[in-house]
């Protein structure tokens, strides 16, 4: 107690301004890896932008500059934000849906803006992880157009992310009678299925829709193969959900879930260094990082750079308040900092918010590592109640059980 | 309408993002009247709003973005409104750096701002890239008196008002005094120089032996006499030290303060002092009030309202005084016949103060740490 006193004491000298600024320097420290520096020479390359010749971005800037003049204009808007939206997801950089939420700026805070702007609104909202905004969004859309097939699968999505199959396979039916969505409509039936107990027949339904529909656009039959690939690893066959990822892969198209989704098959299946020459230029991915980072870690020669990349990543995360890495950090925390009490608290807020098979796994990972298992009812409760199938989540309970006891 | 349909696919639960989204740090530390700033701003939203990227080859280099530090600036600043009491203050910008954060580079702008009056409250305002990109944040730190106070500015909320203690003058009051009160019943270097001043209130000096009073109105004026010099003398002294009139080293001050301790203590065993015991609580009194005036000094005292706290700090000291005397006097008065009162609690109590106060006097003094515990059991 006395020296607590005394210490807070001695601090107390006059805080001259020089004081201020280390003050300031260490405070700095906190957030940025390296000391403010003046760079030596002129030539010096500190940061890459998009390039100017980049078509997609002249074409785009060229709209930003007709929309500045007649801002309320809602074709070129709508028109402008689709393109960042779609640049954004290429890129895989969230700063291009910010760049489409200004542009849909009039009508943003509207209670009912037009269905045009609605449904980019309801996207962006999406993708900002407003879940429960997106779907008052995607519902006055559907009130307003009931055979608007965008705000009926949007939201089957959703539900989806949010673990509530019976509502969600209810949209996806809906999906199914629209024009032009008998394929999404179906895939999107199919993964429901899978997540509530009839694996089997979501695997047979979406097989022959393939059979059925060869000419279905590769990125609607990519998410098919996806939805078959994770299946089948649910379901423990192995052979099987590799097929469905060489497929998918075969399409040619770039697709960071896809990465993630196989990575996340290969670490299951004990393939670590197949992960990491998958994953080896993937570093400016946050959720791809990590499971390199995971694969280096299983083979036994850890990255600190990238462990501490993640970390600081994470920590920015943090900083401004966004939650939408609670599930990425809950694990990064878990299997490389060691730390199962902070990775069963994260999991848990994630958990909170979004409840696929990956979500329930990490909260029962870090129980069974945090030896807390009634913290992990809630999660076992959802699992009994979805009758989801899972190879590994059933392993885990398994494991729990005993400890419950 | 197909082309539509797929951007709600895929990527939904887990963000698979090669960038965080669009951030800037905003750090302040506030000393005095004079506020200073960094603040970090990504090249690549600079380069969106203003073009950094002269030769559009895809790369920012540092001769580009030297070229443009006037209008970084300038765009910057435009953008970033602080105010005290509604009249704006004016930055001027002391060097431009660059720094990494783990998405890339940033312009770092070192800045100063001059206010017209006190910054507190202090009204920061921030709209930079608001209008661009409206999910673009502002992380604030702002650090007071060794209080740090962060906040998100968003396009939702781009207006903070930081109030340190709060604009409430009453409520300002209120918090130095509870401080000044609190600071004193943990403060045991004062409780036991008080209890070692007050201790032989109730008694009276004959020869080698203790006589009980015979009236409570006598043993009360002993200690009103006493408490009043105590107060007037570090009223004194803590008002000059808060002040900045006087200013002495911490070492000294908790050394002295140390000693006064171990000298009362001493005084109840070989009485040098007896009957004028409150110029001694004068006189080390002085001391004591440059001790709070150090704790006061750790809180940080706003320039504007610096009366206002200094009263309240005050005050509640000698309301903490106040409730240590009221529990004693009693208590002391109605056992003051007892022989474990003479001598074990004035005597034995006398001497363990002095010699707790003995190791706090040469830990400070000498700036030792000595493992004290088995000292203050008795006390905590």
């Amino acid at each position: 107690m006395r020296t607590a006193i005394r210490g807070k004491r001695a601090r107390s000298r006059p805080i001259t301004r020089g004081f201020a600024i280390i003050a300031l320097a260490i405070l700095g420290g906190a957030t940025v890896e390296a000391a403010p520096y003046i760079p030596d020479r002129d030539e010096q390359v500190l940061e890459q932008v998009p390039t100017r010749l980049n078509a997609t971005l002249l074409k785009l800037r060229a709209l930003r500059v007709r929309l500045a003049q007649q801002p309320s204009d809602l074709s070129l808007a709508t028109q402008l934000a689709r393109g960042y939206i779609e640049i954004g997801r290429a890129e895989l950089d969230p700063r291009y849906f910010g760049y489409a939420q200004a542009a849909l700026k009039p009508w943003w805070a509207l209670p009912s803006p037009p269905p045009e702007a609605l449904v980019l609104r309801a996207i962006l909202k999406q993708h900002g992880h407003d879940f429960a905004g997106a779907l008052n969004d995607l519902e006055a859309l559907v009130r307003r157009d009931p055979r608007n097939a965008q705000a009926w699968l949007s939201r089957a999505v959703i539900l989806q992310v949010q673990g509530d199959h019976r509502q969600a396979l209810a949209h996806c039916a809906a999906l199914i009678f629209l024009p032009r969505s008998y394929f999404l409509g179906t895939v999107c039936l199919g993964k429901s299925l899978s997540l509530s107990g009839q694996a089997e027949k979501a695997s047979r339904l979406l097989e022959e829709l393939l059979d059925r529909e060869p000419d279905a656009p590769p990125r609607e039959r990519l998410w098919a193969l996806t939805v078959l690939a994770e299946t089948a690893a649910r379901l423990g066959r192995s052979e099987q959900a590799e097929r469905y990822f060489q497929q998918a892969f075969a399409l040619g198209l770039q697709d960071g879930y896809l990465l993630m989704a196989f990575a996340d098959f290969l670490l299951d299946e004990r393939h670590p260094q197949r992960v990491k020459d998958l994953l080896n230029k993937e570093t400016r991915v946050d959720g791809l990082l990590l499971r390199l980072a995971i694969a280096e870690k299983q083979l036994g020669s850890a990255s600190n750079d990238h462990v501490a990349s993640l970390k600081g990543r994470f920590a920015a995360s943090r900083l401004r308040g966004d939650k939408i890495h609670l599930g990425d950090e809950a694990r990064f925390t878990l299997h490389l900092l060691d730390d199962p009490h902070t990775a069963l608290t994260l999991a848990l807020a994630n958990w909170e918010a979004q409840r696929e098979p990956r979500d329930a796994r990490i909260v029962l990972e870090a129980a069974l590592a945090a030896r807390d298992p009634a913290v992990a009812k809630p999660v076992l409760d959802a699992l009994n109640q979805s009758s989801l199938e899972d190879v590994r989540l059933a392993a885990l309970v398994a494991r729990l059980k005993p400890i419950r006891q | 309408m197909r082309r539509l349909l797929l951007l709600f696919l895929g990527l939904l639960s887990t963000p698979v993002f090669a960038h965080k989204p669009s951030d800037s740090y905003l750090r302040i530390a506030l000393e005095g009247s004079t506020v200073q700033g960094q603040w970090d701003i990504a090249l690549r939203d600079l380069d969106y709003a203003l073009g950094l990227d002269a030769d559009g080859d895809g790369a920012i280099t540092w001769g580009e973005l030297r070229r443009r530090h006037r209008e970084i600036a300038a765009y910057a600043f435009s953008h970033l409104t602080i105010k005290t009491e509604g009249e704006t203050c004016a930055h001027k910008v002391l060097e431009h750096l660059v720094d990494h954060h783990t998405d890339g580079a940033y312009a770092v702008l070192r800045f100063e701002t001059l206010c017209p009056k006190a910054p507190e409250p202090l009204s920061i305002s921030y709209r930079l890239f608001f209008d661009l990109d409206p999910q673009h944040k502002g992380l604030l730190n702002l650090t007071h008196g060794g209080q740090t106070h962060s906040a998100i500015f968003s396009a939702d909320q781009d207006t903070q008002v930081i109030e340190f203690l709060g604009v409430n003058r009453t409520k300002q009051f209120l918090a130095y005094g509870w401080e000044g009160t609190w600071h004193i019943s943990i403060g045991y270097d004062h409780v036991l120089f008080l209890l070692s001043l007050l201790l032989p209130a109730v008694l009276k000096r004959e020869g080698n032996r203790w006589r009980a009073l015979a009236s409570f109105r006598e043993a009360s004026i002993d200690v009103l006499k006493i408490v009043t010099a105590f107060t007037v003398a570090h009223s004194i002294t803590l008002s000059l030290a808060a002040l900045e009139l006087i200013a002495l080293p911490s070492r000294w001050v908790e050394s002295a303060i140390a000693a006064s301790v171990v000298l009362a203590a001493l005084n109840n065993l070989y009485p040098l002092v007896s009957e004028r015991r409150w110029v001694v609580a004068f006189v080390f009194g002085l001391a004591h009030g440059l001790g709070f005036a150090n704790v006061l000094t750790d809180l940080g005292l706003p320039k504007g309202s610096l009366l206002v706290s200094l009263v309240g700090f005050n005050l509640g000291v000698e309301v903490g005084q106040l409730a240590i005397v009221s529990v004693f006097l009693p208590f002391a008065y109605r056992v003051r016949h007892s022989w474990s009162y003479q001598r074990m609690t004035v005597g034995l109590g006398s001497a363990l103060i002095a010699l707790v106060a003995c190791v706090w006097l040469l830990e400070r003094s000498l700036g030792l740490s000595i493992p004290s515990t088995t000292f203050e059991w008795g006390f905590n």
